[in-house]
């Protein structure tokens, strides 16, 4: 079905080797030299809002505020946290729709932060997004097999056996009936939609792709299909995944690293059974308590969260989960606790990170905002 | 309402939470378009008043025709069937087998071909008008709206602006000027001249409604995703505009199009009738119903054949217009 993965179309191969060439100096600038290249790397990327408040006021939202981590090729990165903090910023700044305030974006090794257009154009094709919201992320107005070609058609591609082939093949691929590329977005289903914004991401055979929230919208029945099928692609097309979630749940079967966010900012990233096994940021570990499945629960309880997520607009001084974490002292406060890395690939910024098996002994330092499951 | 087909779908879906491919004997989509079609095609009063344009229009078009057959020209004075006073002779304003619609007081013209000649002209300016002033608001609109920045800025100042001009008295202050910069003052204005002139007035003021709409609508859709999507895949202006936009706007544009047209109408008469723009001899409805109002109680009958067509005329304009909006947007309150 996908057999000619390998061979990327002529055109895109004889650029990829010469725009290596290009870059090759830049790159050893800016890239430590390392085994395994990543395939993103991201240091330092903020966004800043400017919005307006009260009266001639003008303050900034700081929807992102510095975040650092690598994908590798082929690799998994779920991106957690609540809804507001920042996962969808970051997704699109990784796909260029919006320019970053600060900080840098590397692809492949060559700095991609504020190209242009026309320099963006061969690096469009690698990188996809998937939206959230299958109602919206599908133009009303065109037939499926339109939506899927759009791709192929402004990048003036001419898939081998023909644009029709092509959109069939991919319609296959996702598990959509080939025949029905005729029809329109309103006589598909929340998750058959879902799935041709998938082919339409995987049109151009891209290197990455950008999932933000892409079954948050669907039916819970519909949510595993749609994963299975992500988890398949990823796979068999060897694809790299910056795959966003609003909880932990989600992401579990599918991420092989992950990074949870909290107010534009990473608090702490690792391996899988890292996070779900030795998660050492508390908000790593109340976000893990949220899952339903409670048999990983260890006999401190489940650790409810108490108050709002603070405002981007304003976040809390040192730590910004100061505001909702039961370990806070005084250092936190006033010291912003750096993302250290803790060996394994782990990192973590936290004063007082914890130690041992989830909800182990941390029932009892939690105090108030600690439940017993039974209650 | 009824179901519509995508949540009889996700039902199924739901329930069965089988395969997601649902079995279906067509394979070709229904388009929206085509679904708005289905939904018009049902409307009575659509129907009702969309075939009465299109008899307006047809008698418009095909007004040579019609004068051919009815053996009567649009300038032709039949002085001899008036008495000495000016007035048509016998019943109603001198109706009969010749003169369907009987004379003209004073001058003894035959109204029923020029009131064929006047829906000719009226729709004529009207359809130009509102074609003008559309391309402009589309254009502008979607410049403003897509772009944004300091050409938004211009483009909404410039709306303003005109907004803030008073119509009727520019018009009347514009149109003698124009006149006389091209013609002297004793010459006699051609009536391609007139009608230029008021298509070109209504041109000025009429686009910024369509702009407005157009910006608009162009925002909201410019932050949906599949626009994003299109952005992702380094899609250029063309493409977004003419792919992904417009193929979304033109319902709204087309519904605002068809309200315009009666507007331009009812404008065009009520210029012509205070003397603006149309010289006397282009039949129109705004002049023939200026000239019927000296003969308002001698000669009632001149007043009521104009007056009831151009009722007619944008009567059904309006109706077709809004069940348009409804059949192209089945959400909107109805
Ligand atoms: N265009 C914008 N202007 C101002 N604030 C924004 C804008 N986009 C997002 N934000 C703010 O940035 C924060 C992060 O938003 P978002 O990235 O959508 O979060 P998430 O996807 O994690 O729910 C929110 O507080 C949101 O209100
Ligand atoms: S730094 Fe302090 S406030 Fe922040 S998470 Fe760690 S213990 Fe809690
Ligand atoms: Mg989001």
């Amino acid at each position: 079905m996908w057999g000619s993965l390998g061979e990327r179309e002529e055109r895109s191969a004889a650029e990829y080797r010469s725009r290596e060439r290009r870059q090759a100096p830049m790159s050893e600038v800016s890239v430590a030299p390392s085994a395994a290249e990543p395939l993103l790397r991201v240091r330092g990327l903020a966004k800043h809002f400017p919005v307006r408040t009260g009266f001639r006021g003008q303050s900034l939202v700081r929807a992102v505020d510095g975040l650092d981590f690598d994908v590798r090729p082929g690799e998994t990165l779920g991106l957690v946290g609540e809804s507001g903090c920042g996962k969808t910023t970051t997704g699109r700044m990784l796909v260029r729709l919006l320019e970053p305030t600060a900080g840098t974006i590397e692809f492949e090794g060559r700095d991609i932060t504020h190209a242009g257009r026309r320099q963006l154009r061969p690096l469009r094709q690698d990188l996809q997004i998937i939206f959230q919201d299958p109602y919206a992320s599908l133009n009303p107005r065109h037939t499926v097999g339109r939506i899927i070609a759009m791709p192929l058609q402004v990048n003036g591609i001419e898939p081998p056996g023909g644009v029709k082939a092509r959109v069939q093949e991919l319609l296959e691929i996702v598990g959509l009936n080939p025949e029905h590329y005729n029809r329109y977005p309103h006589e598909f289903s929340g998750g058959q939609r879902q799935r041709i914004g998938i082919a339409r991401a995987l049109a151009l055979r891209p290197k990455l792709i950008v999932a933000d929230e892409p079954v948050s919208a669907l039916d819970v029945s519909i949510q595993a299909q749609v994963v299975n099928l992500l988890r398949q692609l990823q796979r068999d097309l060897e694809l790299a995944f910056v795959f966003i979630a609003h909880d932990l749940a989600v992401v579990r079967h599918f991420c092989q690293r992950v990074a949870v966010m909290y107010l534009g900012k990473i608090v702490e990233i690792g391996d899988r059974v890292d996070i779900y096994e030795r998660p050492q940021h508390p908000y790593t570990r109340a976000l893990l308590s949220a899952i339903p499945d409670v048999t990983k629960l260890g006999p401190g309880g489940r650790i409810r969260l108490t108050g709002d997520v603070p405002t981007p607009l304003d976040p809390p001084s040192g730590c910004r989960f100061r505001t909702r974490c039961w370990k806070a002292q005084e250092i936190c406060a006033t010291e912003e606790p750096a993302l250290v890395s803790r060996g394994g690939g782990q990192a973590i910024a936290c004063h007082f990170p914890e130690s041992g098996p989830v909800a182990g002994e941390s029932g009892g330092t939690a105090g108030v905002t600690v439940e017993e499951v039974s209650k | 309402m009824s179901l519509s087909p995508v949540e009889g779908v996700a039902l199924a879906e739901i329930e069965s939470g089988g395969p997601e491919v649902p079995e279906r004997k067509d394979v070709v989509g229904r388009s929206p378009g085509r679904l708005a079609w289905i939904r018009l095609r049902r409307d009575r009063t659509a129907m009702v008043s969309g075939g009465m344009l299109l008899f307006f229009m047809l008698l418009a078009l095909a007004a040579p025709l019609i004068e051919m057959l009815y053996g009567i020209g649009p300038k032709e004075q039949f002085q001899s069937l008036l008495d000495g006073f000016g007035m048509p002779l016998g019943y109603s304003g001198g109706v009969s087998g010749d003169h369907w619609f009987g004379l003209e007081p004073g001058l003894g013209r035959d109204i029923f071909i020029r009131l064929i000649y006047g829906l000719r002209t009226s729709l004529f300016i009207a359809f130009a008008a509102a074609v003008i002033t559309a391309t402009l608001g589309v254009v502008l609109g979607t410049l403003a709206g897509y772009l944004g920045g300091w050409l938004d800025a211009v483009i909404n100042w410039i709306t303003d602006l005109t907004l803030a001009m008073p119509f009727l008295v520019i018009a009347l202050a514009l149109t003698p000027t124009l006149v006389l910069r091209f013609y002297g003052e004793r010459e006699a204005v051609s009536p391609a001249f007139g009608v230029a002139v008021l298509i070109g007035v209504f041109a000025i003021f009429g686009w910024t409604s369509t702009a407005r709409l157009v910006r608009g609508q162009v925002i909201a859709l410019r932050e949906r995703e599949f626009v994003e999507a299109a952005r992702a895949s380094g899609a250029g202006l063309g493409h977004m505009v003419f792919r992904q936009l417009l193929p979304n706007i033109w319902a709204p544009i087309l519904v605002s199009f068809s309200l315009a047209v009666p507007q331009f109408i009812t404008s065009e008469a009520a210029l012509s009738f205070i003397g603006v723009g149309l010289s006397d001899e282009t039949p129109s409805f705004g002049r023939m119903i200026y000239r019927s109002l000296d003969y308002l109680q001698t000669d009632p009958a001149y007043v009521f054949f104009p007056g009831i067509t151009i009722f007619a005329l944008v009567f059904a304009f309006n109706l077709f217009g809004d069940a348009l909006r409804d059949a192209l947007d089945p959400k909107s309150s109805r």
